[in-house]
Parts: C-alpha cells; sequence; structure tokens
C-alpha cells in the first residue's frame, strides 16, 4: 500500500479540490474603541482529496485544521478561493445545488460525548440525515439505518437506546454511522480518535479503514496524533498558523521531514520505546496567536534557521523534487542541511 | 522505607445504583526521587487512588486502605487540619486542565503569593521574590512582569508552568501530575515534560505521572504501575515492561499502538473495560483476555512478583516472546 | 470525573430500559433531598385538595351562615366542629373557603407559568438562535420590563387591564417571562456550540429543526427548575394584587383577596388573616422546596460534587 501511494499520476480523478482557501474572522478590537481586526484563521489551502485515499492536516491549535473542516462541510463559506466538490465549483453553486453537496461531504468529530445529541435515541440520530434529506418512509429509514448500524458494527438493539448509555468508542461508531448515512464520498474526520482510549482507538481507525476500502471514501483527517496519522495517512500535510508549511506523501514526509516545524513537531512526539529516549529538537517559546501573526513566515520566531529574509518575507509553497511542497526560505536555499 | 506506601487502597462510590468500586485494593510503593508512571485507560481508578491520598474526593466516595503512609505520616489517621499542612507543602499536585486550575479572578502573581503565605510565611516583599525565582524557575519569560498576568492572558502551557511553580513553591517531596499535558499541544506538551524532569532530577522531588498515553511513560518514568478496572495488573520497570511486558493486557495495549503497528489492521482488545455492573468472576480481564482459561474464569489472580520484582495480577503471566508461562487449565494446573 | 466515565462505559451492558433508569436516577438525586420530598407531598396534597373541594370542603363557600359571624375555631372557646377554622365576618366557613381558595392559587400558578413559559421560551430560543438584532431587539424590551419593581408594573398593568383575576395573571405572566427569555437564550447559547448541533446542520437541518427539535429539549432542565419556582412567585404575586384589590374579586374565595376583606378584624379575629396567609406560605414554600429538589436533580452541573 505503501508503495502506491509515491506513485506520482493518481489514477482515480480528485472528488474535492481546494484552491488557495482562505478563511478570515472580523474580531472586535480589544476595549471599547480598540479596532476591528482580522483573524487569519485560514491562509492559501490547496490540496485534493481522492476516493480511498487519506490526506492527514496535523498541526497544533490555532494551524486552521478546524477551520478547514468548516469550510469543507459547509459550515461556513470561505473568504476566497476556491472550492469544487464532484466537479461542481462551490463558490459558483446555488443554493439546492449546495444542499445536493451537503451530502457529498460529511463529518465525524473529536468529542464522541457532544456531537450526540443526549435527548434523542440513536435510531432518531441516525434517521434524521435521511428524513431532512430524502422521502424514504418512516420503515424505509429504518432499513437503511439498520443496514449501517451493521456496517459500523452496532447491534440492532442499540437503536431506541440514548447516547449516554455507551462508551465513547460506541459513540464513535454512531458518530460515523450518521456521517454515512447520505452516501457521502468525502468523510472529514476532526480528531476522531483523540478522545478515545488506547484500545478504542484501535478498534475504531480498523473500523475507518474498513469504511475506506469498502466504500471508496476520501479522508480529510484532521489529528495531532503524529502516531495515528503515520499509520493511516496516505498524504500528509503539514498546518502552521493557518498555513500549510509542508505537503508530502507519508513516507517521504516522516521519513526525510523537510521544513524545521515538521522535524521539530516529530521530535516533540513521544515514542513508546523507552530506548529512544533521545534528545529532542526543543522548540522553544509558545504558538504565536493567529489575532497577532509575526509579520514574515510566521514560524520565524521559534526557528532555529531563521534568517533575515524569514523576518520579512512569507515563503511561499515551493516543490521539493521528489518530496512535495514546503514552505520554507530555508528549504528552498538549501540552508536545512 | 518508602517515601510514599499505598497498601491496600479501596475507593467507592455511592451512586443511584449502589456502590461502585472505583479503585479496588491498589498497592503502590515510591521511592524519594523516583519517576513512577501510573498508566491506565478510562475507568482505571488511576486518578481517584491519588486524589484519594490527597483527600480531595467527593463526599460520595469511602475511601478504605490498610495503610497510606506518606514520608513517615499515616495519612488516615492524620486530622484535616494536619493533612492540609502536608499536602501543597510535601506532597503537591498538578491536574490536567491548566485553565481551570487557576482561579480567573485573581492575578497569577498573587495566587503564588497566596499558597506562599499559607506554607512559608515570610514578609510580602520576600514572597514576590520567591514567586519571581519560581515563575523564572519553570521557564517563563520575563517573570516580573507575568505575575500582574491573569490566567486568561497566557496560554495553557504557561498556566500549567504557573500551576508547576505553585505546587514546587515549598519543595515538595512528592509531586503528582496528573495528565499534566493531555490538554496541551506536541510541541508544548515537550516542553511540559522536560521542565517536569528537570526539576525533579534539580530537586530530587518524587514524581508520580498519571497518564493514558504509553508513549509519554516510554519517554519519562523509571518504573510504572499499569490499572485495570481499579487494580494493578502489572508493576515494572519501564525498560522491561516496554521491552517484555509479562501482563495480557499490557501486551494486548502495547500492541495496539499505532506506531507499533506492522499492518493496516490494527490488533484489538475486544469488548470494553468492565464497569459497575458486569465485574466478572475470576480475574478482570478474562473476558478480553487471549490466553484465558477456567482458572481465569474461576479465581481472580494476586498480583505477584517474579525474581526480578517484575509483577503481574496473572494466573499465568507471559514470557519475552509474549507466550504464557503456565497454564490457565484447571485440571492441568493441578496434575502438574 | 473519571468516576463517571467510567458509569457511562458500563451502563450499555446493563440492558434497563433507559426511561426508567433515568427516572432512577431522577429519584436518586430528588430524593436526597428531604426538604425536596417533602415540598413534593405537599403539593400533591394541594393539587389533590383542589381537585376534590367539592367533596372535601363542609360548605359552601360563598354561603353565608348569618347566624355565626366572625366564630373562633373549633378548639377555641366559643369555635363549634361545624366551622373547624371558624368563620368570617359575613359568617361563610373559613376552611371551606381556603380548601376553594387552593383551586385559585394553582389555577393562577398554572396559567401564569404556562403564558410566560411559552412566550419565554420562544422568544429567548429566537434571541439565542439568530443572534444580531433580533437579540439586541428582544434582550432590550426584557430589559426594561427587568428594570421595573415587579409588582409596580403588575399594578400599573392591572390598572389598564381593569382588576380582575384573569388581567391580574396577565400582568403576572407579563412580569415574569423575561426570566424565562433570559434563561432560555443562556441555554441556546451554550447548548447551540455543541457539535451536536453542528452536526444536525451539516446533514442540511433548517432553523426551525435546529431550534425545537435539536437544541430545545436540551435547554429544559433549567427552565423546569425556574418554572416550579415561578409558580410560587406567580401564587404570591396574585395574592398580593388580591390583597390590594385588583386580583380576584368578593366573593371569589381567592387567598389573598380574603386576607384584604379580613383586614379590618385582625385585632379582633385572629384567624381570618392567620389561615390564608398561612395557606399562602404553606404553598409557597412547598413549590420552592420542589423548586429546589428539582434543581438537584436535573442540573448536571450540580450532580456528583
Amino acid at each position: 500500500m505503501s508503495d502506491a501511494v509515491l506513485e506520482a499520476p493518481v489514477l482515480e480523478a480528485p472528488v474535492l479540490e481546494a484552491g488557495e482557501l482562505t478563511r478570515h474572522y472580523q474580531v472586535r478590537g480589544q476595549g471599547l474603541f480598540g479596532k476591528p481586526a482580522t483573524v487569519h484563521a485560514l491562509d492559501g489551502a490547496s490540496f485534493t482529496l481522492t476516493p480511498g485515499r487519506t490526506l492527514a492536516v496535523v498541526g497544533e491549535s490555532g494551524c486552521g485544521k478546524s477551520t478547514l473542516a468548516r469550510l469543507l462541510t459547509m459550515i461556513e463559506p470561505p473568504t476566497s478561493g476556491r472550492l469544487v466538490i464532484d466537479g461542481l465549483d462551490l463558490t459558483k453553486a446555488g443554493k439546492a445545488e449546495r444542499a445536493a453537496l451537503r451530502r457529498t461531504v460529511q463529518i465525524v468529530f473529536q468529542d464522541p460525548y457532544g456531537s450526540l445529541n443526549p435527548r434523542q435515541r440513536v435510531g432518531d440520530i441516525l434517521a434524521e440525515p435521511l428524513k431532512i434529506n430524502t422521502d424514504l418512509t418512516a420503515d424505509q429509514r429504518r432499513q437503511r439505518v439498520v443496514e449501517i448500524m451493521d456496517q459500523v458494527g452496532l447491534r440492532r438493539e442499540f437503536f431506541d437506546r440514548y447516547p449516554h448509555m455507551f462508551s465513547g468508542g460506541q459513540r464513535q461508531r454512531i458518530a460515523i454511522a450518521r456521517a454515512l448515512m447520505l452516501d457521502p464520498r468525502i468523510l472529514v474526520l476532526d480528531e476522531p480518535v483523540s478522545a478515545l482510549d488506547v484500545s478504542i482507538q484501535a478498534q475504531v481507525l480498523n473500523l475507518l479503514a474498513d469504511l475506506q476500502e469498502r466504500l471508496q471514501l476520501a479522508y480529510l483527517f484532521i489529528s495531532h496524533d503524529l502516531s495515528v496519522v503515520r499509520h493511516i495517512a496516505d498524504e500528509v500535510m503539514v498546518m502552521y498558523l493557518g498555513r500549510p508549511v509542508e505537503h508530502a506523501p507519508r513516507d517521504a514526509l516522516f521519513g526525510n521531514p523537510r521544513h524545521p516545524y515538521t522535524r521539530a513537531l516529530l521530535s516533540a512526539t513521544p515514542s513508546a520505546d523507552p530506548d529512544q529516549r533521545r534528545q529532542r529538537i526543543r522548540l522553544s517559546g509558545e504558538l504565536p496567536s493567529p489575532l497577532n501573526p509575526p509579520p514574515g513566515c510566521p514560524f520565524h520566531p521559534r526557528c532555529p534557521l531563521a534568517n533575515e529574509r524569514c523576518h520579512q518575507e512569507i515563503p511561499a509553497a515551493l516543490d521539493v523534487p521528489g518530496h512535495g511542497l514546503a514552505a520554507c526560505h530555508a528549504v528552498e536555499e538549501g540552508r536545512d542541511g | 522505607m518508602a517515601l510514599l506506601e499505598i497498601n491496600n487502597l479501596s475507593v467507592e462510590f455511592k451512586t443511584a445504583h449502589g456502590a461502585f468500586r472505583a479503585v479496588d485494593g491498589i498497592d503502590l510503593a515510591v521511592e524519594a526521587g523516583q519517576v513512577m508512571a501510573v498508566v491506565g485507560e478510562s475507568g482505571s481508578g488511576k486518578s481517584v487512588a491519588m486524589l484519594a491520598l490527597m483527600g480531595l474526593l467527593p463526599w460520595t466516595a469511602t475511601v478504605s486502605a490498610d495503610s497510606l503512609t506518606f514520608d513517615g505520616w499515616d495519612m488516615l489517621a492524620l486530622s484535616p487540619r494536619a493533612r492540609r499542612r502536608i499536602i501543597g507543602k510535601d506532597l503537591a499536585m498538578i491536574f490536567q486542565e491548566p485553565m481551570t486550575s487557576l482561579n480567573p479572578c485573581f492575578t497569577v502573581g498573587f495566587q503564588i503569593t497566596e499558597s506562599l503565605k499559607t506554607h512559608l510565611g515570610g514578609t510580602a516583599s520576600e514572597r514576590r521574590a520567591r514567586a519571581v525565582e519560581l515563575l523564572g524557575l519553570v521557564g517563563i519569560p520575563a517573570p516580573e512582569k507575568r505575575l500582574s498576568a491573569f490566567p486568561h492572558q497566557l496560554s495553557g502551557g504557561m498556566n500549567q508552568r504557573v500551576m508547576i511553580a505553585m505546587a514546587i513553591a515549598c519543595n515538595p517531596r512528592l509531586l503528582i501530575a496528573d495528565e499534566p499535558t493531555t490538554a496541551l499541544d506536541v510541541t508544548i506538551q515537550a516542553q511540559i515534560l522536560d521542565l517536569l524532569l528537570d526539576l525533579q532530577k534539580k530537586t530530587g522531588m518524587a514524581l508520580v505521572l498519571i497518564t493514558h498515553d504509553m508513549a509519554v511513560v516510554a519517554e519519562t518514568a523509571d518504573a510504572v504501575s499499569v490499572q485495570y478496572a481499579g487494580q494493578v495488573v502489572e508493576r515494572d520497570r519501564v525498560d522491561s515492561l516496554f521491552a517484555a511486558p509479562r501482563h495480557p493486557y499490557t501486551h494486548a495495549l502495547l500492541k495496539a499502538l499505532p506506531e507499533r503497528a506492522t499492518e493496516r489492521h490494527l490488533p484489538t482488545i475486544p469488548g470494553v473495560v468492565p464497569g459497575q455492573f458486569d465485574r466478572p468472576k475470576g480475574c478482570l480481564f478474562h473476558p478480553r483476555c487471549a490466553f484465558a482459561g477456567d482458572l481465569c474464569r474461576a479465581e481472580p489472580p494476586r498480583l505477584l512478583a517474579d525474581a526480578q520484582g517484575r509483577a503481574a495480577r496473572c494466573h499465568g503471566p507471559l514470557d519475552a516472546a509474549g507466550q504464557p508461562t503456565a497454564s490457565r487449565d484447571l485440571a492441568e494446573r493441578a496434575a502438574s | 470525573m473519571s468516576a463517571s466515565a467510567e458509569t457511562t462505559a458500563t451502563a450499555e451492558t446493563e440492558g434497563a430500559p433507559p426511561r426508567r433508569q433515568a427516572l432512577a436516577d431522577f429519584w436518586f438525586y430528588f430524593s436526597e433531598n428531604r426538604g425536596a420530598v417533602g415540598g413534593l407531598v405537599l403539593v400533591v396534597l394541594l393539587i389533590l385538595m383542589a381537585i376534590g373541594a367539592d367533596l372535601i370542603a363542609p360548605h359552601d363557600p360563598t354561603q353565608q351562615f348569618r347566624d355565626h359571624l366572625l366564630i373562633p375555631p373549633a378548639w377555641q372557646e366559643g369555635g363549634t366542629w361545624a366551622f373547624p377554622l371558624g368563620t368570617d365576618a359575613v359568617g361563610r366557613d373559613l376552611m371551606s373557603r381556603l380548601i376553594h381558595g387552593a383551586r385559585f392559587s394553582l389555577f393562577v400558578g398554572l396559567i401564569v407559568v404556562s403564558i410566560s413559559l411559552t412566550v419565554g421560551i420562544s422568544l429567548g430560543l429566537m434571541a439565542g438562535y439568530f443572534r444580531g438584532w433580533v437579540e439586541a431587539a428582544i434582550m432590550r424590551v426584557m430589559d426594561v420590563i427587568l428594570a421595573f419593581p415587579s409588582l409596580l408594573l403588575a399594578l400599573v398593568l392591572v390598572a389598564i387591564l381593569g382588576p380582575g383575576l384573569v388581567n391580574a395573571m396577565i400582568a403576572i405572566a407579563v412580569v415574569l417571562q423575561p426570566h424565562f427569555v433570559r434563561l432560555t437564550r443562556a441555554q441556546v447559547l451554550s447548548v447551540a456550540a455543541q457539535d451536536y448541533v453542528t452536526a444536525s446542520r451539516t446533514v442540511g437541518a433548517g432553523p426551525l429543526r435546529l431550534m425545537v427539535i435539536t437544541i430545545l429539549p436540551n435547554c429544559m432542565p433549567p427552565l423546569i427548575v425556574q418554572a416550579t419556582l415561578s409558580f410560587s412567585t406567580a401564587i404570591l404575586d396574585a395574592a398580593a394584587l388580591g390583597f390590594l384589590g385588583l386580583g380576584a374579586q368578593p366573593p371569589t374565595p381567592e387567598w389573598g383577596t380574603m386576607l384584604a376583606e379580613a383586614r379590618e378584624f385582625i385585632t379582633r379575629a385572629w384567624w381570618v388573616v392567620t389561615f390564608p396567609g398561612l395557606a399562602i406560605l404553606v404553598t409557597v414554600l412547598a413549590f420552592n422546596l420542589m423548586g429546589d429538589g428539582l434543581r438537584d436533580a436535573l442540573d448536571p452541573k450540580l450532580k456528583r460534587t
């Protein structure tokens, strides 16, 4: 499987294309007379999603990964940029077309305790998407719900139960089942396993892998856990403060990370191997606030390779031959060693 | 004698559906200057045991133990007043959520000096100087300026540093860190873990690290105690535990880690952690155990240590190859 | 913390019917509070009394026994068991009037709470869901209502609408409902931020569905508590308006009105003021106690602490 990832021409046509996706928020200024400020939550993300493959988005808080999820699931419109889903340009689509596209992209949230309505039975939670979007009768809906419940490994008896009766792992199965109700082609997985225990996490990851294979789903897998990403992703996009800083196939990125931030992130991730206790690349400093990003390269205040140019000029994402994309002056200038 | 010694500690909660035993006969010994990790999934009772030691459990909890000694003090017999004198001074704790562990109404400086006042006394300016020193110690830049900051003006990582500063203010002999980095980002987690270990080396305090993250254990601890459903199932040095776990639960847990995976399908542990109503007879892990025999279903195993002091609560602990060392079959067991 | 995680982890294997388990949970927390159980018992007794007033009451509440004016309660000298709590200035049996008065008080509470709850929830939902100018408009009007002393505002409204029990109820409902609006809005704001609301949105649920089916049911527990507490406020306000002559009109056996009629006999016949006053006190207390218990049982933030 990992070999296939590196093949350059992708055989299947992408189901989603994002070009320079950008999302800004206006926030009120500090104090009564403060000037309103603009938060660049997401600044120029470009990528494609392909059926049967997983793009992982990695980054820390404020990197824009949740904003990305909200744009893809059409909870919010992008400020600028292009979003083509299933051949339809979302920025030009009418209301009816948007409604149809809604069914194509579904989302699974991080917190299985917050993502299920505690006052609805499992059956009603799962039937809701059908009720809103289809003309199926109650019986047909029920049949479809039971079908999907089988697919994600939920017993039929659970139909009439309330979410509070389930453990985190079972709830996440319910959330996945809900996302599958409308036969989507894309699943946005927003940290789907980070609230789960290790043994349960493995079950859910296996389920996701099975579903992808069976239904040829395209995954956008958002995570901060690099060991999970390494396991499930085909391609990885690392983000920092709203910008993609490196984008490469999984093995290339983990085997030979180019951007200094990717390197720091990899070395900061603890490993379950006591022999591997090594000197970490210790990133000094805090994550900057998206409200007040540093000028130039957003990473330069914490970057060991930063020079004068990095203080002033925002690096563009450039193609690194045989690797992928990296947005770094040091990589471009060959200073990264 | 160990700095902290817990023998047969149990905690029961009163719930709407009868009593629930969250901690079931836990033993734990922490030596001075040791880094001990307590690891377990949710429902393993790992936090509850430490909260019981600190006397921080709600009224619905009943704590019982054969002995609970810290630094020679019998924590069970101490009056609440005497206990409070020890807690915060020789025994300190930090929590998972740095944002909610600090009072949002007061400045960081006020909260630190306030905690110093209780245990150390001294004049206001001495306390202030100590607060600046502490903030410097935990790596907060421009500590004088940060004294007048409110918690919401600092990031999660900074707040956790402030919490650590408060915890080590009185040079505790034992610091209990309850999932101290779970709410933090990866690069910040690395910073905080480094800081905790640095401080531990510098001051020689003992550190109990409660976590669910095996990787954090591997990176930080000397010894580890694995808990499952309120019981200690395995206790060992970190290097030997990760190299060759002896309890089937630990074995399965390590195999389920994505970073140890060899193929796309991860090995899983079937079923869920038993709860209040479905605690099985015999070994608590047997319904999920790949090696369970009728002995496991009939009789609860005891936590037994081998010659190297590696303890496992199992009728036939695993060997280095991951195979059981003794039969779990009653008939075969009787024959041999 | 981990204790609650443990109980959720177990529950799925338990197999008890969900409704019954929720009810058992509710009763466990409710019955922890002795006062609440006492309040509940009193409320049930009051309701039974109101329903069966015609059967329980020894006399017609408006029948005047001209030979028995201001008879003291039975256990006092000059009292008779024909009139256990004595009679008033025109010879009506006090006990019968009190029993029938329960009907009016509960009726007032029920109607007032229903009106202010419905209106309050609708306005609060809109304010919390739509935000922006809708919210600003609704909330400023509520602020204005809240800025008036409540009884004074009720008085003004009754003065405009004219005295009478129905108008008094409308006035009290208007005065009470800003509390519901504010509470609902606050709940909606916190619930609307939950992932399950976003999830419903991603499958295309419209505003009405989101508001009524997804958000509202999760806002109910504090509203139920507030409704119970408002019940007693309504009874109290109605009695006050009655006492001032602007509520129920004589000869209606409404407790506040009874107090007003008895004012001039305060020094001569203690019972004509004491018993209606006690009736009001006990009823209000019962509802407040029950409300406290409901809060314990329904508010998850106070649970397991």
